[in-house]
């Protein structure tokens, strides 16, 4: 019974299911965003369980007196999350920035 | 049901619960239900003096609405168990 597995991807959730175990990057609603390890858990709901998760807190203000917009961002690092699926806005591998 | 077995597991460790509110609540988890609500006992806020209302709390009632987060302990549950759950259930359901 074990290790006989559907690798066919049918359908969106499935593409989730091939990160298990992998490093991914999910992006929240209220500008917030994680990088961590899909640890072993997730359902349809998208509720899951990350390790070794980086949250990213953005925040944008702006001068009162320049109009200018001031991106901020605030990190810090959680061993191990649940998450509640409803809200994620969508999951992805992590970004890679280019490296030619 | 995955998350529901795997928080009915996790009953009597500490965790610490991130609202969407913002607000955070360490304490025990006593138990939890289908829609993943939970209750917590022997609570603590953790910014107390960012959040002051729940001083005298002990032990509370969570909506699983509400929740953004659940931090857990790092040696919480048995991995290869929900990992096999987690792809059955993706598939099946």
């Amino acid at each position: 019974m074990s290790g006989e597995e559907d690798a066919t991807v049918r359908e969106p959730l499935d593409l989730i299911r091939l990160s298990l175990d992998e490093r991914i990057y999910v992006k929240l609603r209220s500008d917030r965003e994680l990088r961590g390890k899909l640890h072993q858990a997730f359902d349809q709901h998208l509720n899951m369980i990350l390790g070794d998760v980086e949250e990213t807190i953005t925040t944008v203000e702006i001068d009162d007196e320049t109009y200018e917009e001031i991106v901020r961002t605030t990190k810090r690092t959680i061993d191990y999350l649940f998450v509640r699926g409803d809200g994620v806005i969508l999951v992805a591998p992590p970004l890679r920035t280019a490296l030619g | 049901m995955l998350f529901f077995s795997y928080f009915k597991d996790l009953v009597g460790q500490e965790v610490t619960v991130e609202l969407k509110n913002d607000l955070a609540i360490r304490g025990t988890l006593h138990s939890v239900d289908q829609y993943l609500n939970i209750k917590l006992e022997n609570t603590k806020v953790v910014d107390q003096d960012k959040y002051p209302h729940m001083l005298s709390v002990r032990n509370c009632f969570i909506r699983g609405s509400v929740v953004r987060y659940v931090q857990l302990p790092k040696d919480g549950v048995d991995v290869d168990l929900l990992h096999d759950a987690a792809r059955r259930e993706a598939r099946g359901g």
